[in-house]
């Protein structure tokens, strides 16, 4: 966090959490990204996510027991796919925290943690249906919202539509 | 000795012999059967496929397949402006357009860091609690007819029609709205609305309650509801359920009070959670009375706006809304509490672009079938029905 800039009370509390977690894996996370709308850190070493992941959820002053939303991305300058998670502390303390985690743009993976968070279960399928990477350690790997046979990964931005699926022409 | 007939009933089979004796086998392995329910089917609510594997009667394992009724949302963001997505997400939870409007209306609002108008604030949220009270009468009318009532159907439609028609009066369409925008509202409401609105909440004040007891004092629904489909507290939480089904768990967290927006902080009302007197903390039964409550709290807030809201002569609602709306380079993740819980849209701005590089909606649908595996296993298969029900899932929500 920049020095002498005045932050509202929910990106301190963000902070608060994320020196927490930066005094633990030091290294392996980026900066603490303090923006209003979504204060995030980047997990830069994706192999450690798992593991992020249960010291978040488990840790007694962290306690990230809810895990909102996963949000497919395709980061199309920097050769990579992505995700971000938006976490939050239900009931017990107040802070929210985005985490983003990155990987290689063909045949990257990232840890799955849908055995921390079941949310993470269908969000990584939508995500991998829509964007391509893979999420190791996933109990039930498939997609989720496209056929199984269907061709390509529709949200990313390279995007090309099949000509025809089982004969009905694709593009109207 | 000669076989002369058998007959089996799940893992027992009995043997009758001509020898006059009979043979009782138990624990035999009896072959698991698949049965695939939807996607066309009455109790799916729409376009849902569950595959089930059952053991006679029991539920072994229910596995949803979606994607029917996907029409790429998200895909379709990418492509056109910001103030073009509001009819769009009408179409997310087709029951309850305006809390869906309200919820991206607030988000790209967070991202642009303007101020609106209290006026146009108390307007949005009546309408939001309209549509959540027309929200829940379908949720709890069809419920019921799954169930094997009708009536209260009938009762549920007959008042949500005067929602919709008060939400037609205002907007000009009876579901698919397109009224919140960016910034403000697309018209003013009409002169005699408020009068009209307070008509209403007099009327439905009763109504809510004969509704609730209509159901909730049957005997036959609180047999089939009760202890059904029970999901403690810390798992509905670990699922990331949220709306009347994790509170349905009695958890009491409503994101109009826990993480408030608009006008939301200055109205006084109760988040019902069930104490379990009445139903078994968790079932498909708590599901329901939360939603039945819910509808009078509504009552109380719109109430409350109705004598809060400023009155202006020669109103102008577009008058905060962005020439052109382009925000700033940034992230956003913006939610807020829809009939079926969290809604919440994840927007990405490059900063240049009138369109958004990523919008995601989260979907409290979507999340909360995903539960359904844990929730159905070893249920009978008629409570199946029941537990659908009670996570009253709108498909357009789930699928996108």
């Amino acid at each position: 966090m920049e020095e002498g800039k005045v932050f509202s009370q929910s990106v301190q509390q963000s902070a608060a959490a994320y020196a927490i977690i930066h005094e633990k894996f030091g290294a392996a996370v980026s900066a603490f990204d303090a923006n209003e709308t979504m204060p995030f850190f980047e997990v830069l070493d994706a192999r450690l996510w798992r593991d992020i992941a249960l010291f978040m959820r488990d840790h007694a002053k962290l306690k990230f027991n809810y895990m909102a939303c996963i949000t497919g991305m395709d980061y199309q300058a920097e050769e990579k796919l992505g995700i971000v998670c938006n976490l939050e502390s239900l009931s017990l303390f107040n802070h929210k925290l985005a985490v983003k985690v990155k990987c290689d743009r063909d045949g990257g993976f990232i840890p799955s943690v849908a055995c921390v968070w079941h949310t993470a279960n269908w969000h990584e399928r939508e995500a991998y249906d829509m964007f391509g990477m893979l999420f190791t350690g996933h109990p039930d790997f498939r997609r989720i919202l496209c056929p199984d046979d269907w061709e390509g990964f529709p949200l990313r931005k390279d995007y090309k539509v099949q000509e025809s699926y089982h004969g009905i022409k694709v593009p109207y | 000795m000669q076989e002369l007939d058998t007959a089996g009933l799940g893992s027992i089979r009995v043997t009758r012999k001509n020898d006059h004796t009979v043979v009782i086998e138990k624990d035999l392995a009896t072959e698991q059967m698949v049965l695939a329910m939807g996607p066309q089917h009455p109790s799916t609510h729409g376009v849902l496929k569950l595959e089930c594997l059952t053991d006679g009667e029991v539920i072994t394992q229910a596995e949803p397949f979606l994607g029917y009724l996907h029409r790429c949302f998200e895909k379709c963001c990418e492509n056109v402006d910001y103030p073009a997505i509001v009819p769009y997400t009408d179409r997310l939870d087709y029951l309850a357009g305006m809390n869906s409007e309200f919820a991206y209306a607030l988000t790209v609002e967070k991202l642009l860091d303007i101020e609106i108008p209290r006026r146009v604030e108390f307007i949005r949220v009546i309408v939001a609690e309209l549509n959540r009270i027309a929200s829940h009468l379908v949720a709890i009318g069809t419920y019921g007819i799954d169930l094997g009532a009708f009536t209260p159907f009938l009762f549920c439609f007959r008042d949500r029609e005067i929602i919709l028609g008060l939400l037609e009066w205002a907007s000009g369409a009876r579901m698919l709205y397109n009224y919140i925008w960016i910034g403000g509202l697309a018209y003013d409401v009409p002169s005699d609305f408020l009068k009209r609105v307070g008509e209403f909440v007099t009327y439905f004040r009763p109504k809510a309650v004969e509704l609730c007891n209509l159901l909730t004092k049957n005997e036959i629904f609180v047999k089939r509801t009760m202890g059904i489909g029970i999901m403690p507290a810390e798992v509905a939480i670990n699922y990331g359920w949220s709306g009347p089904m994790l509170r349905g768990s009695g958890v009491k967290w409503d994101l109009r009070r826990n993480d408030p927006y608009s006008v939301y902080p200055e109205l006084d009302f109760n988040v019902p959670v069930p104490d379990g007197k009445l139903s078994v903390v968790g079932d498909c039964l708590s599901r329901h009375l939360v939603r039945a409550f819910e509808m009078e709290e509504s009552l109380k807030i719109i109430e409350q706006c109705i004598s809060k809201m400023p009155a202006t002569e020669g109103f102008n609602p577009r008058s905060a809304i962005p020439k052109r709306i382009r925000p700033k380079a940034g992230e956003v993740y913006g939610r807020a509490e829809n009939p079926r819980g969290e809604l919440g849209f994840y927007i990405l701005s490059d900063g240049k672009s009138t369109k958004p590089l990523r919008c995601k909606a989260r979907s409290s649908c979507f999340v909360n079938l995903s539960a359904m595996k844990d929730l159905s296993k070893g249920q009978l298969l008629p409570d199946l029905v029941a537990i659908i029900g009670s996570i009253d899932i709108v498909l357009g929500e789930v699928d996108r």
